[in-house]
C-alpha cells in the first residue's frame, strides 16, 4: 500500500517473529544440542558426542520395540482412517437428503476424540466386561481381551483414532463436491462405469487433498499420546508404548533430558524422511488442475 | 454394472424403459447409501449416547447392561464424582480450564490477526522466508521442541503457573490459524480497504474497522477450534502443572482415574459427560463455522 513504510508490514507479524524465535527456532535448535549431551536438571550439560544415538541404535531395547510399535501404528492408523473417510465422504456426496445431518453426526468424534474423556470412554467400552464385550456376547461371539493381549491393545488406539475420520472426511467431501459435474457426464456418455469414473476421474482430481490428509494424518499418528498414556499406559507389554510415550517418560520422569531429546530428534529424522518422500513422491501422483491450485 | 449397461447402450433399448430402469436403480443405490450411513453413523454416536446413560447407571449396572437407559437411575456418580477424593470439587477445576481457555482464545485471536493482515497486505524484507517458516512450523513436531521449551518456562519461573499453556498461542504460534486466516484474507477483494485508505485511514484503522469485520466468519472459527483443543489439551498441563489446584478438567479425569476407588465408575464416568458438555455445546451452536473452517483451512493449502 501506496506510501508506508517498506518495514511496516514487519510490525503486524512481529508478535510471530517473537514466538517463533523464543518458543520455536531456540527451542529446536537447543534441543538438537540437548540431544550430543547428559543433562539430568541439577548438574550443567555435559557433552556427550554421540553416546546418546549410540545407546539407542545398539542397546536400547525399549527404543526398538517402541519404535516398531510406533512404526505398526502409523501405518495401520493412517491408510485405514483415510480410506474410510473417502468412502464415507464417497457415500455421502450423492445428492442425499440429509447430508448436512449425518456431516454433522460423523464429525462430532473428531471433535472430542482427542479428549481425556474419551480416551477414558475407551478404557470402559472395551474392558473385560464393557460394551463391547456385550454386544459381541450378545451376538454369539467370544469375548476379546482387547487390553491383555499385546496383539489387540495396539488396534484400540488405532479403533480410537478410526472413529474420529470426520475430519478427514469433511475435507474429502468438500473436495468431491468441488468436481466439475460435467466431467462425470461426459464419461458417463463415453460409456464409463462406476468404478473407471471413480479410479480415472474422482480419484485423480483429489489427489491434492489425499496428499494434505496424509501428511496431516501422518505427523499426527506419530504424535499420538493421550490414547495410549491414558487408555492403556503402554501396556501391555509395552504393546502400545509409541515413542512419544517413552519420550516423555525419560524427560520428565527420569529427568534424562539428553536422551529424551535424542529420542525426539530419532521421530522427527523419521518423520520428516516420511513428509520428504510424500513431498517428492507427490510430483507423481498429485494432480493439480491449474486453476485449482492458489 | 447394470446400470453402466444402462447408461452405456441407451440407443437400442426403449428411452422410457431405461429411463425407469435408471430411476430404479436410483432409488436402490439410494436406500443402500442410507443404510450404510445410518449403520455407520449409530456405532459412532452409540458409544457417546451409552456414555451418557451409563453415567445414570449404578456401578453394578455399567459392565452388565449394554442398553443406554440404566434400569435404577441414580444420581449419585454425578455428585461423588463431582466432590472428588481430592480437597477440590470439580468447578474448581472447570474454573482452571476456563482461566486458560480465555486469554489463550482472546490471544490467538488479535495476534493471529494482525499477522495473517501483515503476511496477505504487505510486503516487506524476508517475507518469502517468514512464511516458509510458517509453514514449516505448520509441520513440525511439537516434540521436538517440548524439551527446551520446558527448560526455558522453568528458568522463566513459569512452572505450575498457566503462562506456558497460553502464551506462546497469544504469539501467533498456532501456524495453522495464521494460515488459515491468510488463505480468507487472500480470497477477499483489497476494494473496500484501497477506499478507505484514499480516505485518510491509516493500516491500523484499516485493519479493525474493515478487515476485521470481513475476517469475523474466519475468527469465529479460529476461537471455536482453540477452544475445543484448549478443552482437549492434556500433555501440557500434565507436563506444566503440579499442583493440584491449578488442574484443569483433562487432568483432573486422568487424576480421578488413578485415585477414586476402584468400583467408583460411575462417578469417572459422570465427570467424562460434564467434561464433553462445553466442547459438545459449541459444537451444536456454532457447527457451520467448524465445517467451514475446516474446508477452508485443508483445501486450499
Amino acid at each position: 500500500m501506496g506510501g508506508d513504510s517498506r518495514y511496516l508490514g514487519l510490525v503486524y507479524i512481529s508478535p510471530y517473529v517473537a514466538g517463533l524465535l523464543i518458543f520455536t527456532a531456540i527451542p529446536f535448535v537447543a534441543s538438537f544440542y540437548l540431544s550430543f549431551t547428559d543433562y539430568n536438571l541439577i548438574n550443567a550439560p555435559r557433552w556427550s558426542g554421540l553416546d546418546n544415538y549410540v545407546e539407542l541404535a545398539t542397546r536400547d531395547r525399549t527404543f526398538r520395540k517402541s519404535l516398531s510399535v510406533t512404526l505398526l501404528y502409523v501405518f495401520m492408523t493412517v491408510p485405514l482412517k483415510l480410506a474410510f473417510a473417502l468412502f464415507i465422504a464417497y457415500i455421502l456426496n450423492y445428492r442425499l437428503k440429509f447430508i448436512n445431518f449425518f456431516r454433522t453426526a460423523y464429525y462430532v468424534p473428531s471433535i472430542l476424540g482427542g479428549s481425556i474423556a474419551v480416551a477414558v470412554l475407551w478404557r470402559y467400552i472395551f474392558a473385560d466386561q464393557g460394551l463391547v464385550n456385550m454386544v459381541i456376547t450378545g451376538l454369539g461371539g467370544e469375548p476379546v481381551n482387547w487390553f491383555g493381549d499385546p496383539n489387540n491393545a495396539l488396534f484400540t488406539i488405532t479403533l480410537l483414532r478410526l472413529w474420529q475420520f470426520g475430519s478427514a472426511m469433511v475435507i474429502f467431501l468438500a473436495a468431491l463436491q468441488s468436481i466439475d459435474k460435467t466431467l462425470y457426464e461426459a464419461a458417463s456418455i463415453d460409456g464409463a462405469g462406476k468404478w473407471h469414473t471413480f479410479f480415472y476421474i474422482t480419484l485423480p482430481l483429489i489427489t491434492p487433498v489425499i496428499f494434505f490428509n496424509l501428511v496431516m494424518q501422518m505427523v499426527q499418528a506419530f504424535q499420538e499420546f493421550n490414547g495410549p498414556y491414558v487408555i492403556t499406559a503402554g501396556g501391555p507389554l509395552k504393546a502400545t508404548y509409541l515413542l512419544p510415550l517413552y519420550i516423555y517418560e525419560e524427560a520428565f520422569h527420569k529427568f534424562d533430558m539428553g536422551y529424551a531429546s535424542a529420542l525426539a530428534w530419532v521421530l522427527f529424522a523419521i518423520i520428516m524422511v516420511l513428509t520428504l518422500i510424500a513431498f517428492w513422491s507427490s510430483r507423481h501422483w498429485v494432480y493439480y488442475a491449474g486453476d485449482k491450485r492458489s | 454394472m447394470a446400470e453402466q449397461a444402462a447408461i452405456a447402450s441407451p440407443r437400442d433399448v426403449d428411452i422410457d424403459r431405461t429411463l425407469a430402469e435408471g430411476r430404479r436403480i436410483h432409488a436402490v443405490s439410494s436406500a443402500v447409501r442410507y443404510a450404510v450411513l445410518a449403520a455407520v453413523g449409530f456405532i459412532m454416536l452409540y458409544p457417546l449416547i451409552w456414555l451418557i446413560g451409563a453415567s445414570f447407571k449404578t456401578n453394578a449396572e455399567i459392565f452388565s447392561n449394554p442398553g443406554f437407559i440404566p434400569l435404577n437411575p441414580t444420581l449419585d456418580g454425578y455428585i461423588r464424582g463431582w466432590q472428588t477424593s481430592t480437597p477440590y470439587t470439580f468447578a474448581t477445576f472447570f474454573w482452571n480450564t476456563f482461566l486458560i481457555i480465555l486469554p489463550k482464545t482472546i490471544g490467538t485471536a488479535i495476534s493471529c490477526t494482525a499477522v495473517a493482515y501483515g503476511f496477505a497486505r504487505f510486503d516487506f524484507p524476508g517475507k518469502r522466508i517468514l512464511f516458509a517458516s510458517l509453514i514449516a512450523t505448520l509441520l513440525l513436531p511439537n516434540v521436538v521442541t517440548r524439551i527446551p521449551q520446558y527448560l526455558l518456562f522453568r528458568d522463566m519461573g513459569w512452572l505450575d503457573t498457566f503462562l506456558p499453556l497460553w502464551v506462546p498461542s497469544a504469539l501467533a504460534g498456532d501456524a495453522f490459524f495464521v494460515f488459515m486466516l491468510v488463505q480468507f484474507l487472500r480470497a477477499i477483494p483489497r476494494d473496500m480497504e484501497e477506499a478507505a485508505r484514499v480516505d485518510g485511514a491509516n493500516t491500523w484503522q484499516t485493519l479493525l474497522f474493515i478487515v476485521v469485520p470481513m475476517l469475523a466468519p474466519a475468527l469465529i472459527s479460529v476461537c471455536l477450534f482453540q477452544f475445543m483443543w484448549t478443552m482437549n489439551d492434556f500433555l501440557g498441563p500434565l507436563i506444566y502443572l503440579s499442583s493440584v489446584d491449578k488442574y484443569p478438567v483433562s487432568l483432573a479425569l486422568k487424576l480421578s482415574i488413578d485415585t477414586t476407588e476402584a468400583f467408583q465408575w460411575n462417578s469417572i464416568l459422570a465427570m467424562s459427560v460434564l467434561a464433553l458438555v462445553p466442547s459438545l455445546t459449541v459444537f451444536f451452536l456454532a457447527q457451520k463455522y467448524f465445517i467451514e473452517g475446516i474446508s477452508t483451512g485443508g483445501l486450499k493449502g
